[in-house]
């Protein structure tokens, strides 16, 4: 449902380049996107899939398009590491990862929000050996749930540039390192026309950067320096409503953008909710797809609607709740799995509705994972299953195209 | 002429810092700051460092510090030296202090990364033969026949060759110092300031209560293991011209080794073996400094 056909020639001019879309993989349009912001240090290192931001990133490097400076990493580890104390200097910073480089970062990531830095990085979600693969599943980014980072799932290319660029302004505002998550393959790789924007029009959303420089010659501090029991609790609570902040934010920025570039997203979008007897909930690519199966379910009588979340963290709870408070019976498909739970966006929803004044029935699917395909076939299954099923199960079902 | 700092009183380390009495690794950090000076930038990560500089809001060091994770001392500072070139503060020294665990063991990678592409650090390894932070345990900085909680027979295996490792990463600047030798120590540190890319300074830091000292014998210790050519002074340019900036007594390891508890353990074939490695070592290293032209030091 994605292959949208529109081509741009090759070696066109200028003037058609600023008019027509650029045909270009969702890391391209990372890459385009986190160039336009100006990082003064960009510190990486190589993983499928996420490689092509990192070797686009290096040609901007080396035509003097990027800037700042490319710091070619040994490992991932080390790629954060010199992410965050490049942010406490007060510099902007980007990198990306994927999969198996996003976990050997993860003793860093809490870091990095520990030590309130407004790093900005794409995360490629790839599956996580072992069995080794390299398909698209959510579960590397989710199982960063809890280190404190900004979360952003995207749907498409273009939303993947628009969120990088959105991903700066929300860590710079409340000081806390924000992840934009694309999928592998479905993303990565896909070619699709995307509105590239310019760096005038860029420099006009995103301000100069604007990091405390954390390293003051004349009035020294020792950042990290160990603290007792209650210095701690404290600055866990100090993140958290930091995180409040962030949703706040995110919303206020995601408005601004529209008003700038005239496309906005929401941190969550409803579609058809009005009269639907049930609610499928999904993330990511898969609720393009999803559009389309609604559609057709709709022609056929069933009245269905579609809530996609793109905010994970901080957990947009209140818009969530706004949408779903009516609704009685929600479907969620997961390319993700907490082992021994369920999907990772269905166990996340239900907490969320706990407090919800009308009952509900929400039944968790697993579909996607590995990578494997969910056509609209498989969403209507779904949709079908969840409509016609007597009693919802707390176990979350699997589906697999036959 | 060998500059003397002995008129220096000017200390960037502060009183109050919370090391254990005589320590010798707070006596290495406050001549290596007093060195540098008060305009640096300083990575620490887990070790005996980063609990001398002091518990929060305390901090025993008058310049900016950051306690970063343990393996990523080098990459951490690298970050800030790359981060003050953008923002045209390169005047500023970024100096990485970590222990021996740090740089011989879990910190080794991102150390070797920064050196290969020639990071302008200065890397300080205060090395107490040992995870001494965590209640002295072996580390492959011990050295052979060392006690420690884990070797509690002795260390069966050798100490790594860390200066050679930096060596053959051809950095501008690598070096070893002792706090028993506190000009020739300084001197280094300033010369390694004046270059630019990855320096190395591998620092000879005594843990009395490791070593099982008295608590005033860090510096003799110190001036003891240089004297019989345990950690002989020199320092490598280019990874390929060594130069020795001490030539020592060559006084046997006994005198070492004896006044330490934790070789108390020591037969004497393993003495003899001790200082068989010793002379190896060091007849080697003078080989290696005649290949080149003496020059002013």
């Amino acid at each position: 449902m994605r292959y949208l056909c529109c081509r741009v020639q090759s070696g066109c001019n200028e003037f058609w380049r600023k008019i027509l879309k650029q045909f270009i993989t969702g890391n391209h349009a990372v890459a385009e996107a986190a160039c336009r912001c100006r990082p003064g240090i960009v510190a990486a290192y190589p993983i499928t899939p996420q490689t092509p931001i990192y070797e686009k990133l290096s040609e901007m490097e080396a035509s003097g398009k990027l800037g700042g400076i490319m710091m070619r990493m040994e490992s991932e580890h080390s790629s954060m590491a010199a992410c965050i104390s490049a942010s406490l200097t007060g510099v902007r910073t980007f990198t990306a990862t994927s999969s198996q480089g996003l976990a050997l970062m993860h003793e860093m990531l809490h870091f990095a929000s520990g030590a309130r830095t407004a790093i900005v990085m794409a995360c490629v979600n790839r599956t996580l050996a072992l069995p080794w693969a390299f398909w698209s599943d959510q579960t590397d980014s989710l199982s960063q749930r809890d280190t404190g980072w900004i979360q952003i799932y995207v749907e498409h290319n273009q939303e993947a540039l628009d969120s990088v660029i959105q991903a700066f302004r929300i860590a710079e505002d409340v000081m806390l390192p924000c992840m934009v998550v694309l999928e592998a393959n479905f993303i990565s790789h896909f070619m699709e026309p995307v509105d590239v924007p310019s760096q005038e029009q860029v420099d006009g959303f995103l301000p100069k950067v604007n990091v405390p420089r954390r390293f003051d010659i004349d009035n020294p501090s020792f950042i990290g320096a160990v603290v007792n029991q209650a210095q701690y609790q404290d600055s866990r609570q100090l993140s958290q409503e930091a995180m409040y902040m962030a949703l706040e934010s995110a919303e206020s920025v995601d408005q601004e953008f529209g008003s700038f570039f005239g496309r906005s997203y929401g941190l969550v979008e409803a579609q058809d909710l009005k009269d639907a007897d049930l609610v499928l909930v999904t993330s990511a690519t898969i609720t393009s797809t999803a559009r389309f199966a609604i559609r057709q379910l709709r022609k056929k009588g069933h009245k269905i609607g579609l809530v996609k979340i793109r905010l994970f963290r901080p957990f947009p709870t209140p818009h969530v709740r706004k949408l779903l408070d009516p609704v009685a019976r929600i479907a969620v498909i997961d390319r993700n799995i907490s082992l021994g739970r369920e999907g990772i966006f269905c166990a996340e929803l239900k907490a969320a509705l706990s407090n919800s004044p009308v009952k509900k029935q929400i039944q968790g699917y697993l579909a996607g994972i590995g990578g494997t395909d969910v056509d609209d076939d498989l969403i209507q299954q779904i949709v079908l299953d969840a409509l016609s099923r007597q009693e919802f199960v707390d176990r979350p079902i699997w589906m697999k195209e036959e | 002429m060998m500059q003397s700092f002995s008129d220096v009183h000017c200390d960037v380390m502060r009183s109050g810092h919370s090391a254990c009495p005589g320590c010798g690794q707070a006596i290495s950090m406050r001549l290596v700051l007093r060195a540098i000076g008060t305009r640096a930038i300083v990575v620490t990560v887990p070790s005996c460092v980063s609990v001398i500089a002091g518990p929060f809001p305390n901090a025993a060091a008058n310049v900016p510090m950051y306690h970063a994770a343990f393996e990523v001392a080098a990459a951490s500072a690298a970050g800030i030296s790359n981060a003050l070139k953008i923002q045209g503060r390169e005047d500023i020294p970024v100096l990485a202090f970590a222990g021996d665990g740090g740089t011989f063991d879990i910190g080794l990678q991102s150390l070797s990364g920064a050196a290969d592409r020639n990071e302008d650090i200065i890397y300080v390894c205060f090395d107490n033969e040992g995870y001494m932070n965590t209640g002295i345990q072996v580390s492959s900085a011990t050295p052979t026949h060392a006690w420690t909680g884990t070797t509690p027979t002795g260390n069966t295996r050798r100490k790594k060759q860390i200066m050679e490792i930096m060596a053959a990463h051809r950095i501008p600047y690598a070096a070893t110092a002792s706090i028993g030798f506190p000009d020739d120590l300084m001197h280094k540190i300033q010369k390694a300031r004046d270059i630019r890319g990855t320096r190395f300074i591998h620092l000879l830091s005594p843990c009395n209560t490791g070593w099982k000292i008295a608590e005033n014998m860090a510096p003799k210790i110190s001036t003891l293991a240089v004297e019989t050519n345990i950690f002989p002074l020199y320092e490598i340019i280019d990874g390929l011209q060594y130069r020795i900036t001490y030539h020592s007594k060559g006084l046997s390891v006994e005198n070492y080794l004896s006044v330490q508890g934790r070789y108390n353990h020591l037969r004497p074939d393993q003495m003899d073996s001790i200082q068989t490695e010793t002379d190896r070592i060091w007849q080697d290293l003078k080989e290696k400094a005649a290949k080149h032209t003496p020059t002013e030091f």
